[in-house]
Formats: structure tokens, C-alpha cells, sequence
């Protein structure tokens, strides 16, 4: 099997964020099939004193390993993806994030991430976010299996 | 292979691939008796019926599991004993058709989002102490049996041919099926019917299947445990945990069960359907961040399990060594666990059941087995975990590759690791004596360290080898006791006094000569001397926290109730402490992590929809811990004389291990004895070991006076018809045996204080029979 080498992440320009959050309603909208952003959204557009920050998953597949029951796969794309059916719902993987971007809404027990559809991107009124390609190896990061800190 | 991120279909293990005819092993099987059930949804953490299995009269019904017994039981272990009480005699033995091999699951029992929540509780009687051994395991089996629709099952009587039972979840169905041409030993035929159940040729539904088998180790020892199988869908095998104490393996093989199957259609994180989702899934999330965060800094759980303890013990001098005569050695440092480390596979999560972040069920992989019947293959070695590595310096075996294959020989003919490396060390230090040699051991060269000799002994177990001594050792270090003594060939004291034994059951790893309380946490205990009731060694020595009678009493109390409580639900005790939170120390009671404790408040609150608060956790454990007790009793057992320890676990036995550490006896016969500086110069190193004798062995008894007392329970350990009735317990079949059996001992002159006290010492309670004003 060929592995993917890139994958797309998201890049947020903050100076054309009007704060607004049709990203995170769009994302709902993918997601749960609502309306209504916030905690059912897998993008989170955060005040940053008179600014804004975006707060989303970087696909660095970090919960890939973590997974007991193989529902989280790299995607052909390079997106790594939760399998909803597959899931158990442990939250090992929502634990396990170092930065909290596997998400988990109170609707349902699986966990929710980023696939990088580009809903958000097509929404945004003022192309604040878009889509970028990286390669996997420079943004890859493995749970520690060390022994000790170091 | 470390780089992680793996696809799962593209690991590899590197073992020996095995080819079978499932066919042909499936057109062998006949049914002999099956029954048909009516699937249904588990309602919050219950089935709310257990399933009866009659091999004798092929008979299968299910019972149904009332409030009354969850209030009172719980669920799990309590569910084990309850069902138990229903079924056996007071003279039922290990091989009594009546007796019974229960498991169980627990309320919280197959959650996913808490760690270490998939344990099942396995019970019956025991071939080595002939009272309930109750026995907790990981894997699959349990969970699965509870969403195939069942909080437990009890397998009573015995059939003539050896059986597969399967406990079908998707069809809804039980069946009794003759099995005659699958492997016997572990790591094989769960392989076969994990492949054989299946239903389709996929990991996925390979994971699905959970067996539970025993292999030749069973069949011909009292050692026999029970191997839960878990699927590993990267490794692409069913990897194994196992109730390891007290010979259940030993009571599947004598009912001719091969193995018990359960199958599960499909199952999700809400499977259990929890009272409240939200606040479960919380608390979960809050544990695997702290497991993430903090585990690397505590006991490095995910990277070595619980190997990470050779060398604190190492370093304590609580590394049984040479039969527990020694806790340290210069060797031990071959066996520290970044030893291990080299050889355990990284990257892969290592649970036992899904969403155990803490994760310490390590392998290794590819390895080549030196000996035996499977010599030159190369297989998936579950562990070692602190125990079996324990037993390797026990029996003064200081290579880890050595280890490994007695771990992996124990696993896969069934013979629990604690159990056989106990009882070989004690076998080593009668041949370093002479009481054995050559002749006397069949051949065998059993002196410490030689591992080719242990291996060879292992084997023919397994084989069912009809040597005298072989068949006498495989029966463990009581009936070797016994024999020894019989056969007349050593000091009878000496053999007693070292052999590691209590109730007739192997002790576990550590060594207790300086923890008095531990001498209690192994002592005082219903089913035999195993660490899952208290560990109080640091507590008690290195921090001098409990230092009166009283005090360690209540730990003898708390301890062992808060480390039933996890048995009662279907969890693993792992995830309280060994990994606490950042700020646990700062806390009142730092040892009993009381954050932790509050989680599992939340955790049991959030499946049950209860409303329970810590003090009920407790209660709930004391109603099922007194009534074992009182089940012991009933059998003849659970008084003071059955909670004898051997002096090993005590004292120095011998002159060259007072020597050993003759600074450390010396100060404590100045500052606990009494003894000048001048009397012990002048003394013979014999003289000064009998005076350490007779004083410990007294505080034994003066220790177990108080935790009768603090328990509730009768100067002779009988739990008190009063202590039950406060309890709730109000059993009248239970009440009157009771009160029959203190009446006994009293005609017996038995209800009074073991300790000797002194003119400025009190016993627990001046009050003839105390307990009737409670």
C-alpha cells in the first residue's frame, strides 16, 4: 500500500476573521448535521485579546496508535480519520491529544475530528482559513512508548 | 518497527505462523445439550440475570438477578459468593461434582471510557486451600459475556469428554460441545476458536470472540489458572491474561471444560447503557489525562507495566530472593525493567481491555522458545509482569530470556507463575539443605538458579509424569510440607518455617520480615497470601505511618474493603494508584488517593444512576468481605489457626539470613525488645534469632487480635451475627451457622486473644464476648 506523504491542514489568517464562526457552523453542519458550532464543531475560532485564534486538529495522527479497535486510519488523503461504526468510544484518543482536538459533544459517545473537508474554507465570507499541504513526516508525531522522561 | 503509526494491517510479530484444520476440528464437535435465549439490553450496568450450567445433568437455565441481591452483593465477586452460597455444601472440595467455576463481570464492568474496566472475577473451591479462591483477570470474556447478556456464569458438575462451552451473544444461544481434537494448551486453542467462532475471516470479528482455557499445567497440578484471551487486531493473535491464583484452571481441566467461548454481535462505548453518559465520559477523560501527563513521570506503567517495580523492591530489600531469605541482590540489577524494556514491543497500545490507557499488559514478541514442546518456535510472550520476574529472583534466576520462557511456559499449559515459582524456590532451598537432592526431585537438579531444571520440571508436569516427587510438588508447598515431614528427611520446623505458604496457598512476591502490617496484609486474608488486599510495606516500614496496633489495624480494614470494591464492580485496581494525581501528596490521605476515590464515586453513580457516596463504596465491600469470611467458616476454616503465616514471611529462619542482616535484627531486639547492647554481644547468633522469634510471631497474634476486633469479628476471626445484621446481611441460614460456630468455640475455650500483653498492654477488648452489646 502506498502511503500518503501529505496531508492538508488548516491555515488561519486572524487579520480577516471577523469572528463571526460560520466556520464552526458549517463544521456542525458536517459533523452532526446541525446548526450549531461550538462543541459540536471539530474547528474552534477562539477570542485572542483583539484578535482571534483557531483551534483545530493538525493531523499529526499522534491518537492513531492509540486506538484499540483500529477506528482511527490515516486516510489516502493523509487525514486522519475516525471511523464512527468502528468506534467504541474509550476517549483514549480525545485523552491522549496534546493539543485537545479530537473532540467529544455530549450528542453521541465517538469522538468527532477535523478531515480537512474545506467546508469551513468555502464558508468563510472572508477567506480567513484555507486548506494547506504539508508533509506528514514534518507534522507526525507518535505517543511516547519511552521509558522514562526522556 | 518504533517509528509507530503503523497501519494495523501491516504490523508483524515475527512468530510462527500455525496452519489448522478448522474444519475437520469443527466436524468433530457434537453438541451434547444447548439452550436458546432471549437477547436483551443491559440496563444500567446490569444483565440482570446470571447463567446456570449443569455439566452432570445438561441441564442450562438462567436465574434472575434481584435488587435485593444488588443492594447487597453489588455484583461481581459479591454475585461469585452469593451464587456460591446457593449451590455448594460446607464440605464441597475442589473436585466435588457439586462444586462450581463462576465468573463474573461487575456493574462497571465493559466500560470503555475509564481505564482498567474490563475485569472479570473468577471463584470457586480451591484445590490448594479448599475454601473460595476468588481470582481477577483481564481480557475480553468478561464484558463480552455481560453483552452476550449475562453478569455471570456458574459451570457446576462435570462431564466425561473434554467440552467447548459457548456462550453465543449474536445468536443467543448456549451450547455444550464435545471437543475432542483442539490443542489443550492456551495460547493454542484460543488461536483455534478464536478462528473457529468467528464469523466472518476478519480481525474485526476475530475481536469479538473472547476463550478462557487452561492448558496440561491444569490438568496435572493444583496450579492451574485461567487464561482470558483478547484479541489483538494489530498483532493479529489473541493475546492472554490470567486468574492466576488458587487453581481455577486446576477446576476447569477437572470438569473437562477445554475451554468457554464468548461472542458478541456488537458492542459500543454505551453498551453497558450508563444512567448518565456525559458524566461518565468526564470522568474518564480526566483519568486518561493523567495517565498522559503524569504516568512517565510515576511508574512508567505504558512503557514497562508493572516491571517498573523490581527495582524499588530490589532497592527496599523486598525482592524475594533465594526463597525469600534475602529481599536484594547484586544480580537483581540484570532483571530491572529497562532489561525488559530491550525486549518488549514499543509503539503498540497494550491494554487488556478497550480504553485502559495506562496500558501495562506488555509482550514480547518473536520469541524463541529454548525448550520443551515448543522448542525453536517463535510466539508472543504476554508480559512478564513484577510477579513472574519476582519468581525468577526467587528461584535465583537473574536472565531475563530465562523469565520469559517460564512466563511463557506457565501462560500456555495454565499454571499460574506466582504459585510455581513460590513453590520451586521453596523446593530449591530443601535441595540446597539436602532434605532433597537428585534422587528425592526424580532426577531433576533443583538447586537455585539452575533454569534448564525448572523448565524440565515444568514439562513434565505438563506431561503428567508419574514420578513420586513430581506428582507430590505439582500439588504445591503444602502437600510438599507434609510430605517432606512424612518421609522424615529434614527438620520439621525448618521445613514448615520456610515454606512460603498460607492456607495452603503460594505466597506472592515480596518480602514481609519488616512490615508486620503486611505480615497481616498477607495473613489476614480470605482466600490465601496475595497482595490484592492491602500492600501496606511502605506505609507501615518506610514511612512508619501506621505504627500502633490500632493503626494498622483500620489500614487491615480500609485497605483490603477499598481493594474488594474493585472486584465487587469488574475493575482493575491499577488505575487508583499507580498513577495519582500531581497534587495527591498535598492531600489528607495521600495513600489512599482520595481524588481517585472520588472518581470512582462518580464512576460507580454515572453507570447505576445511584447515589452513592464514598462510605457506601466501603459498605458495599464489607457485606461481601464478611461473607466470605462466614462462607469460610462454614467450610471449617477462617479462625485464627487458618490465618497462620510461615515465619519466612516474619523473621529470619535460618543463621545465615539473621547474619544477613544482622545489624538491622540487632537494633530491632535493642529498640523493640528490650535487650541491652551488652546482652546481645554476649549472645549466640541461635539464642538472639529465638528471642526475634518469639516476640514477632507474638506481635502476629497481637496484630491479628486487633483486626479481628476493628473487622467485627469474633478473638477466634468469626464475623459476628451482629456485625452481619448491622451490615444488612440478615441471611437466617447464615446468622444461625454463625452463632452456632462461636458457641462451638467457645465450649472450646477459643474466644480469647492470641497476643500475650504485658502489665502496660491492653488486648482490643477486656469485654467477654464483646460483640453481643454491639
Amino acid at each position: 500500500m502506498n502511503k500518503p506523504k501529505t496531508v492538508k491542514i488548516l491555515k488561519f489568517h486572524p487579520e480577516k476573521c471577523d469572528g463571526r464562526r460560520e466556520c464552526e457552523k458549517a463544521c456542525s453542519q458536517v459533523h452532526f448535521k446541525s446548526d450549531e458550532g461550538g462543541t459540536k464543531s471539530a474547528i474552534r475560532i477562539f477570542k485572542d485579546g483583539n484578535s482571534y485564534k483557531m483551534h483545530v486538529c493538525d493531523q499529526r495522527g499522534l491518537c492513531l496508535d492509540m486506538c484499540p479497535v483500529g477506528a482511527l486510519t490515516r486516510k489516502k488523503n493523509g487525514t486522519v480519520w475516525l471511523d464512527k461504526d468502528t468506534c467504541i468510544g474509550c476517549q483514549a484518543c480525545v485523552g491522549f491529544c496534546p493539543i485537545g482536538a479530537m473532540r467529544k459533544s455530549d450528542s453521541r459517545i465517538q469522538p468527532f475530528k477535523c478531515i480537512a473537508c474545506g467546508a469551513c474554507v468555502r464558508v468563510c465570507p472572508n477567506g480567513a482559513l484555507e486548506l494547506v499541504e504539508v508533509n506528514i513526516d514534518d507534522v507526525r508525531e507518535v505517543v511516547y512508548h519511552k521509558q522514562g522522561v526522556d | 518497527m518504533v517509528e509507530g503509526q503503523i497501519p494495523i494491517e501491516e504490523y508483524k510479530t515475527g512468530n510462527t505462523k500455525h496452519e489448522w484444520n478448522l474444519k475437520k476440528i469443527k466436524f468433530a464437535h457434537r453438541v451434547l445439550f444447548e439452550y436458546d435465549y432471549k437477547k436483551s439490553e443491559i440496563k444500567k450496568g446490569y444483565a440482570n440475570r446470571t447463567l446456570y450450567i449443569n455439566l452432570s445433568t445438561k441441564e442450562i437455565k438462567e436465574k434472575i438477578v434481584t435488587e435485593d441481591m444488588k443492594k447487597k452483593f453489588t455484583g461481581g465477586r459479591g454475585f461469585g459468593l452469593k451464587l456460591l452460597w446457593d449451590s455448594i455444601k460446607p464440605t464441597t472440595r475442589w473436585d466435588s461434582d457439586e462444586n462450581e467455576l463462576i465468573i463474573t463481570t461487575g456493574p462497571l464492568c465493559g466500560s470503555t471510557q475509564y481505564p482498567g474496566s474490563g475485569k472479570s472475577l473468577c471463584l470457586t473451591v480451591s484445590p490448594s486451600t479448599n475454601i473460595i479462591c476468588d481470582s481477577n483477570v483481564g481480557g475480553f470474556f468478561g464484558p463480552y459475556l455481560k453483552f452476550a447478556g449475562f453478569d455471570a456464569v456458574e459451570i457446576q458438575g462435570k462431564t466425561k469428554d473434554d467440552v467447548v462451552i459457548v456462550v453465543d451473544g449474536e445468536k443467543g444461544k448456549i451450547s455444550v460441545e464435545t471437543a475432542p481434537l483442539e490443542e489443550t494448551n492456551s495460547h493454542l486453542i484460543n488461536e483455534q476458536l478464536t478462528h473457529l467462532y468467528a464469523s466472518e475471516d476478519t480481525d474485526k470479528s476475530r475481536q469479538k470472540i473472547s476463550v478462557v482455557s487452561a492448558g496440561k499445567g491444569a490438568e496435572n497440578s493444583y496450579w492451574g489458572c485461567l487464561n482470558f484471551s483478547f484479541y489483538d487486531i494489530r498483532r493479529k493473535l489473541p493475546r492472554m491474561k490470567q486468574a492466576g491464583r488458587g487453581g481455577l484452571g486446576t477446576v476447569l481441566r477437572d470438569k473437562k471444560i477445554k475451554a468457554i467461548v464468548a461472542k458478541v454481535e456488537k458492542f459500543d462505548g454505551v453498551s453497558n447503557n450508563p444512567a448518565n453518559p456525559v458524566a461518565l465520559v468526564e470522568v474518564g477523560t480526566k483519568l486518561h489525562r493523567e495517565v498522559r501527563d503524569l504516568d512517565k513521570y510515576q511508574c512508567n506503567m505504558r512503557a514497562v507495566g508493572t516491571v517498573h517495580l523490581v527495582e524499588i523492591m530490589d532497592e527496599y530489600d523486598l525482592l524475594p530472593t533465594e526463597n525469600y531469605r534475602f529481599g536484594s541482590h547484586p544480580k537483581a540489577i540484570k532483571i530491572y525493567s529497562a532489561e525488559f524494556f530491550k525486549h518488549f514491543t514499543k509503539v503498540i497500545h497494550d491494554g487488556c481491555w478497550h480504553g485502559c490507557t495506562l496500558a501495562c499488559a506488555k509482550t514480547v514478541d518473536g520469541f524463541t522458545v529454548k525448550t520443551g514442546p515448543y522448542k525453536g518456535q517463535k510466539v508472543t510472550v504476554d508480559g512478564p509482569e513484577y510477579e513472574t520476574c519476582a519468581c525468577g529472583s526467587n528461584m535465583s534466576i537473574w536472565d531475563p530470556l530465562w523469565i520469559l520462557e517460564f512466563n511463557f511456559y506457565c501462560d500456555t499449559y495454565g499454571i499460574d507463575t506466582i504459585s510455581t515459582g513460590t513453590a520451586i524456590a521453596f523446593y530449591m532451598e530443601m535441595y540446597e539443605y539436602d532434605i532433597l537432592n537428585k534422587k528425592r526431585c526424580d532426577g531433576l537438579e533443583l538447586c537455585f538458579g539452575n533454569c534448564e531444571a525448572v523448565l524440565e520440571l515444568m514439562h513434565r508436569i505438563a506431561k503428567g509424569d508419574k514420578g513420586e516427587f513430581i506428582q507430590v510438588a505439582a500439588k504445591g508447598i503444602r502437600r510438599v510440607k507434609d510430605w517432606l515431614i512424612k518421609k522424615g528427611w529434614g527438620d520439621p520446623k525448618l521445613i514448615d518455617n520456610c515454606g512460603m505458604e498460607s492456607k495452603g496457598l503460594e505466597y506472592s512476591e515480596y518480602v514481609t520480615k519488616e512490615s508486620l502490617a503486611m505480615q497481616g496484609g498477607y495473613g489476614l486474608t480470605q482466600k490465601g497470601p496475595q497482595h490484592d488486599e492491602a500492600w501496606l510495606i511502605f506505609m507501615d516500614m518506610v514511612n512508619n505511618a501506621i505504627p500502633t496496633f490500632v493503626d494498622k489495624a483500620e489500614a487491615l480494614h480500609y485497605f483490603p474493603m477499598w481493594r474488594t470494591w474493585f472486584g465487587l464492580n469488574g475493575l482493575c485496581k491499577l488505575p487508583w494508584n499507580d498513577v495519582e494525581p500531581a497534587n495527591n501528596a498535598e492531600t489528607d490521605e495521600p495513600e489512599k488517593v482520595p481524588e481517585h476515590v472520588q472518581n470512582y464515586v462518580e464512576y460507580q453513580n454515572a453507570v447505576t444512576g445511584w447515589n452513592v457516596d464514598k462510605e457506601e463504596l466501603i459498605l458495599q465491600s464489607e457485606r461481601c468481605y464478611n461473607w466470605q469470611r462466614a462462607m469460610s467458616v462454614w467450610m471449617g476454616r477462617g479462625r485464627r489457626k487458618d490465618d497462620r503465616i510461615p515465619y519466612r514471611s516474619i523473621g529470619p529462619v535460618t543463621k545465615m539470613e539473621y547474619m544477613s542482616r544482622k545489624e538491622r535484627y540487632e537494633k530491632y531486639l535493642i529498640e523493640k525488645v528490650g535487650l541491652s547492647k551488652k546482652e546481645i554481644e554476649e549472645m549466640e547468633v541461635n539464642d538472639k534469632r529465638m528471642i526475634l522469634y518469639d516476640y514477632r510471631k507474638d506481635q502476629y497474634q497481637k496484630l491479628a487480635d486487633a483486626v479481628y476486633y476493628r473487622r467485627g469479628w469474633t478473638p477466634n476471626g468469626v464475623p459476628t451475627p451482629q456485625k452481619m445484621k448491622q451490615l444488612g446481611m440478615d441471611d437466617p441460614k447464615m446468622l444461625k451457622m454463625l452463632q452456632e460456630k462461636i458457641d462451638e468455640d467457645d465450649k472450646k475455650g477459643l474466644n480469647v486473644w492470641g497476643g500475650k500483653y504485658g502489665k502496660d498492654e491492653k488486648p482490643p477488648s477486656i469485654i467477654p464476648k464483646y460483640w453481643e452489646k454491639w
